[in-house]
């Protein structure tokens, strides 16, 4: 979809921006340029709409080389969201997000359906179509901004630090919104930010890029955090990496151990003995695949059903991530994190031990 | 001369007086023929200098070049004082409407220019950037987003420049032609102190001057209301900012 071939921006002082940056984008994924200031990442994300022109090399944007075509043509069929918004403060919302259908001559009507479709899809309430820019909060000129990127249906879409002027708690639920919306609407998108984790949440695909525009790395979110490719790269991942690593990956691409299991009828030698080949002083309590909870076996007498079981405080599913696990295992008395799906049916535990194995 | 409330309530009778004589609203001479001429001179002259500072404006706001120059040699114009151009420019034009027109467009273009191209420099960079981002050409981007964002203060050089002009249009007279000015030029020449005619004149000329720059400042303030984005009123601009927050529904996801 966007290819990159040795392309290099050195602007008229002499200064190089980007160094003969190779790289290709397919359709449909998200790549995060992430890099600290002045790494080169926006004029990367500029060239590929021809903000900048690059000075040597080829970008190719569908095939077509971005120097031979018409630049306002291009942008046209580019989505572009800056990190300031830039709504037009003299129109009204509706009239923002109509601005690109209006350059590509779409009549009135067929604008209109589409303003109201877009509004709903970003989750604008419809009273802020005849609304102006100054009247909406921050969150609500985020989305318009999106909203008017999106009008024509670009297949393209170029985001530049596009949550940085919102709030932090704003700026989660926006890209809750984003990853949402994108699995319906599957663009390919160039995505400029200097925050890792924002990377690692958005992005299928990360480019960690340094001074002068050079490509340190560029791989998925989880192959970079496993094996990130020169101390560069360590250092801009930063602290807790492994931990970063267990919020990528789901509890169910861990085998979960069968663990420490008995039924409420089971007696307290049958107990001990399940305890003891476990290496654990307590037993799981199901019964007829439910999960009941936990008991320590020193404190049976005849039978498991002697006590009433204790309730593990957090419990994961499948869709978990290995850090909630971690997180369930650590405010547990038993040091281990309970597998359960619907119905509190019981899957497993997983343990310390396991993780470890995943992520070493 | 004049003095106390008896002396103005009498010099007020006197004009009374003059504006009854039906010879004062007829003929060249008339209250209307020196009103259309005035008005004619200034709306002559603002448009002139309209035409010549907007486009230029526009130019050196949008591309952001020689802007300081245009400026600076705009400003010389309001350095010369209007009263000598328009004799300067009577020496070497001679007796028509020319050296008038010189000198009004000289005095109305430095405030138009400068507003226009102050108001087009200043909209926001990200306002500029989203345009050109989503595929407006340099002229649509000018047409569609400087001029209306910049629209208050492009009118604010407009209205300025006219009501200097209906001012100034007085000056006419200096050099034989007509206008209002007709009336405070003739009347001082028959010497306000004796002749209450004269001084009737005088006063009736000054006050239609000053009527007809307030209505043109506010006339023009009514257009300006017409033809700027409700969300960019003046009232607006400079009344504390709307808590964005307070007029609406909270976020929804």
């Amino acid at each position: 979809m966007i290819t990159f071939d040795g392309v290099t921006k050195r602007f008229p002082d002499g200064t190089v921006g980007v160094d003969s940056l190779t790289m290709e984008i397919a359709a449909g994924e998200v790549v995060v340029l992430v890099g600290p200031s002045g790494c080169g990442k926006t004029t990367t994300m500029r060239m590929v709409n021809r903000m900048i022109s690059p000075t040597g090399g080829t970008l190719t944007v569908n095939g077509r080389d971005v120097m031979s075509v018409d630049p306002a043509e291009l942008r046209r069929g580019i989505g572009y969201v800056i990190q300031q918004i830039g709504l037009f403060p003299h129109r009204t919302i509706g009239e923002n997000i109509a601005t690109v259908p209006q350059l590509c001559g779409w009549d009135k009507a067929r604008t209109k359906m589409r303003v109201a479709e877009l509004v709903d899809l970003v989750g604008l309430s419809d009273g802020v179509v005849d609304r102006f820019p100054h009247q909406l909060s921050g969150g609500q000129r985020q989305r318009a901004g999106v909203a008017r990127a999106l009008a024509a249906d670009p297949p393209i879409m170029l985001m530049d630090e596009p949550f940085g002027a919102v709030d932090p708690i704003v700026r989660i639920r926006l890209q809750d919104e984003f990853l949402r919306l994108q699995a319906t609407v599957h663009k390919t998108i160039v995505f400029v930010t200097h925050d890792i984790d924002e990377a690692i949440r958005m992005g299928d695909r990360i480019a960690i890029m340094s001074q002068g525009g050079h490509l340190e790395q560029m791989d998925t979110p989880a192959q970079l955090l496993a094996e990130p490719a020169n101390d560069f790269v360590v250092d801009f991942l930063g602290a807790e990496r492994g931990l970063k690593r267990l919020a990528l990956i789901p509890v169910s691409e861990v085998k979960a151990d069968p663990g420490p299991v008995v039924s409420p009828a089971d007696s307290a030698a049958r107990a001990a003995s399940v305890a003891e080949s476990a290496g654990t002083d307590w037993v799981v309590v199901v019964d007829d695949g439910v999960l009941q909870g936990w008991v320590p076996v020193d404190g049976l007498t005849s039978a498991v059903g002697d006590l009433t079981p204790r309730e593990f405080a957090t419990t994961v599913d499948a869709n978990n991530s290995l850090r909630a696990a971690l997180d369930a295992m650590i405010t547990s008395q038993t040091g281990v994190a309970v597998r359960i799906s619907k119905g509190r049916r019981y899957e497993g535990i997983l343990t310390p031990e396991l993780l470890s194995e995943e992520i070493i | 001369m004049v003095a106390g409330t008896d002396g103005l309530v009498n010099v007020l009778a006197e004009v009374v007086r003059w504006l009854s004589d039906a010879t004062r609203w007829s003929g060249t001479n008339g209250i209307p023929a020196r009103l259309l001429e005035h008005i004619g001179y200034s709306i002559g002259a603002t448009v002139i200098a309209m035409v010549i500072a907007l486009p230029l404006a526009f130019w050196i706001g949008h591309t952001g070049r020689g802007g300081t120059l245009a400026v600076n040699v705009a400003n010389v114009g309001r350095a010369i004082p209007t009263f000598g151009l328009i004799l300067g420019a009577f020496v070497v034009f001679g007796l028509n409407l020319i050296p008038v027109y010189i000198a009004l467009v000289l005095l109305a273009i430095p405030p138009i220019l400068t507003n226009a191209y102050v108001g087009i420099r200043e909209v926001d960079a990200e306002v500029r950037e989203a345009a050109e981002g989503m595929g407006m050409t340099g002229a649509q981007v000018l047409a569609r987003v400087e001029i209306p964002v910049a629209m208050p203060l492009i009118m604010t050089g407009i209205r300025t420049s006219a009501v200097q002009v209906v001012a100034t249009a007085t000056l006419a007279a200096f050099v034989g032609l007509g206008g209002l000015g007709r009336y405070l030029i003739d009347g001082l020449a028959q010497g306000v102190q004796f002749n209450v005619a004269a001084r009737s004149m005088v006063i009736v000329g000054a006050a239609l001057v000053a009527l007809l720059a307030v209505l043109t400042e506010f006339l023009l303030d009514q257009l300006e209301r017409i033809v700027v984005s409700s969300a960019l009123h003046r009232e607006r601009a400079l009344g504390p900012a709307e808590p964005a927050e307070s007029s609406n529904a909270p976020i929804v996801t």
